[in-house]
């Protein structure tokens, strides 16, 4: 009996160290395991691709025409486009003069962000026409919309030159949506991809063939 | 009764209990979590609020359960089906004030349950993994009200929830990517709305309930740390094998626990019913306004318990063009706590037995994170501006900016001082 139990435990370890690895099943283990998780990760494209805008969202994110013809100089409209205000401000000669004499006082004056906006508006006015601004109205700070403070001094203070003032966390903008010195925001308000398509209407959302 | 049919009816119960026992480990378990856990016997106040934090987590779900049979994820519909949640549906107004003050409440009692995890010790080892899986529900705790936050669809719903999407954007690289992502759409809209009901009411819950059960898993497992911050499985009762310092969890705590639950409905139920918006704390006045994408309130802020992150968000300037670095630093105030199983270096856990050294910094830890919670819910401007000499910069700004370096310190030089500090000798067994 217990000769027998011996045998049988020296043929258990025997049996153990003499074993081989079985590379074939461990290699087919181990690329079956690698296809498996290869199709998971497939099945995983569809559902993080569905929170991605849907065609709707798309749709409602295409280009808006814009009848710029009542704006007054000297005053701005919002429209509306991807559900942003986007700014229409038609400066006076008086308003375009002023961009040129504050550069000391602004983080970016030459717009060398270029993400901010696209290469035909990076120029002293940001924009197309000297006196039309195109502008996203949504701080590069945390997304708030800032107030318009066109006019010069008001309640910006004597030294105010006219621009765009956040309420959230007080950032300051010129009339170029160019962003002072000592604000929040790092970067320039955001100049949308935006053409004329005649002397009164606007196109938002599409880059103008127009060279800088 | 008769005495026989006393008996007929007992041992009817033990075949059922039998029955189900051959099936089920109910007998067992019972035993290992309840009548046969042993807590050490000198567990005090402090202790009261992890057992609060499950009742409130029940609460939640209970509430939040009959909130989805009236309220509509969609952006046209939501701020009215919450108002009409507040006036038409039999006790909605209860049910949704019981839902929202619960939030708060469930921020004050998982504070309170860190606080004393840190003063006491209880993330050192072998308790670490409690306190990751803790450090973990914290955070999916953080995502759950963000995203609670948005379903009602006020004014400030709708840009507390712009101003955390777009912290993505400030990742470099594939942030704006990330927003968009988020959103389902190139701002906050219905899409987002819906999605974020969708993580609201079914995916965080199940993942907050799984790290839940493991956080007990993981401290049944290695039992309970006490006050004294000594183990009480090192001496034994001989005989039965149970820690000599230790008392079972069932009928002992469960009692303790009660009077800790009777007291809290006194306050939560005062607060239901006196204070629901606590003076704008619990519910923000701009949030009665429906959400407006084309017009910012004046002043945002966040719900108090985010504010002491938000206030170190906003105290770390741009670098570079970026305003990347604040909302690195904000993401660390919160993961910092995850590092301290391996931060401090003391020889013992509880501050009982500390120097003046380690109470020190926890003094200026606290203090700072309650400065920094008061300067989150107030705008940067509110102790007016220093003169020239400091560049004209926000008294309040300056103020966040110091208190923001002494919160890091805390962890950062954590191992330095908790090495020096000197320690009093432990006892052998719990002092009560």
């Amino acid at each position: 009996m217990s000769d027998n139990q011996n045998d049988n435990q020296q043929a258990d370890s025997q049996k153990c160290e003499c074993s081989q690895v079985d590379l074939d099943k461990r290699n087919f283990l181990i690329a079956t395991s690698a296809v498996g998780a290869l199709g998971c990760a497939a099945v995983a494209v569809p559902f993080v691709k569905s929170m991605t805008p849907s065609e709707r969202a798309k749709a409602a994110g295409a280009p808006v025409e814009v009848d710029i013809s009542k704006i007054e100089p000297g005053t701005m409209m919002t429209a509306e486009w991807r559900g942003q205000p986007v700014w229409i401000i038609n400066r006076t000669d008086e308003m375009t003069a002023e961009l040129a004499k504050h550069d000391d006082q602004l983080s970016d004056p030459a717009s060398e962000v270029t993400s901010q906006q696209p290469e035909y508006c990076k120029n002293e006015s940001r924009s197309l026409k000297p006196n039309l601004a195109v502008v996203v109205g949504i701080c590069t700070h945390l997304g708030c919309s800032p107030s318009e403070k066109l006019q010069r001094g008001g309640d910006m203070g004597e030294g105010w030159t006219g621009g765009f003032f956040c309420p959230c966390h007080g950032s300051k903008f010129d009339l170029a949506g160019r962003v002072f010195k000592g604000s929040p925001a790092p970067i320039n308000l955001v100049v949308p991809p935006h053409k004329y398509l005649s002397e009164n209407l606007l196109l938002i959302g599409v880059d103008t063939e127009e060279k800088a | 009764m008769t005495d026989k049919n006393k008996s007929a009816l007992s041992s009817a119960l033990n075949d059922g209990l039998n029955w189900v026992d051959a099936r089920f480990p109910l007998t067992s378990n019972v035993k290992a979590h309840l009548t046969e856990y042993y807590a050490p016997k000198n567990f005090n106040f402090w202790y009261f609020f992890g057992s609060l934090a499950l009742l409130v987590l029940v609460l939640q779900i209970l509430t939040g359960i009959f909130l989805t049979m009236h309220y509509k994820p969609d952006a046209d519909l939501a701020f009215g089906s919450v108002e009409y949640i507040m006036r038409d549906v039999p006790w909605g107004w209860l049910i949704r004030y019981m839902h929202s003050t619960g939030a708060s409440m469930f921020f004050v009692v998982v504070y309170l349950h860190m606080f004393r995890g840190i003063i006491y010790g209880s993330y050192r080892t072998p308790r670490e993994l409690i306190w990751l899986f803790g450090v973990a529900i914290f955070l999916v705790l953080m995502g759950e009200a963000f995203f609670g936050y948005l379903l009602p669809w006020g004014q400030m719903s709708y840009w507390g929830a712009q101003v955390i999407v777009n912290l993505f954007s400030a990742i470099p690289f594939i942030g704006p990517d990330v927003s968009e992502w988020l959103r389902g759409d190139y701002l906050v809209s219905d899409a987002t709305l819906n999605r974020f009901f969708a993580f609201h009411v079914i995916a965080l819950p199940f993942v907050l309930v799984g790290l839940v059960v493991a956080h007990l898993i993981a401290l049944h497992e290695v039992g309970s740390n006490n006050p004294d911050g000594i183990e009480i499985k090192k001496l034994k009762d001989k005989k039965t094998g149970f820690p000599l310092d230790g008392i079972p969890f069932h009928p002992y705590y469960t009692v303790k626990d009660l009077v800790g639950v009777s007291v809290f409905l006194i306050v939560f139920s005062a607060i239901i019913f006196f204070a629901p918006e606590m003076g704008g704390y619990f519910l923000e006045a701009n949030n009665f306004v429906p959400a407006d994408p084309l017009k910012t309130p004046a002043h945002i802020a966040p719900v108090w318990y985010f504010t002491p992150y938000y206030s170190i968000l906003r105290a770390v300037p741009p670098i570079l063009n970026s305003q990347f670095p604040g909302v690195a630093a904000m993401g660390l105030s919160v993961v910092a706590f995850a590092f301290l199983p391996w931060l401090d270096k003391s020889p013992v856990k509880s501050i009982r037995y500390r120097g003046m050294l380690y109470k020190q910094w926890l003094v200026a830890f606290v203090i700072s994170f309650l400065v920094l919670g008061y300067l989150g819910t107030v705008p940067s401007n509110i102790w007016g501006q220093f003169g020239a000499w400091m560049g004209g910069a926000d008294r309040a700004t300056v103020v966040a900016r110091i208190f923001t370096v002494v919160y890091f310190l805390f962890f950062v030089l954590m191992p330095w001082y908790t090495k020096k500090d000197k320690t009093k000798p432990m006892p052998e067994r719990v002092t009560g």
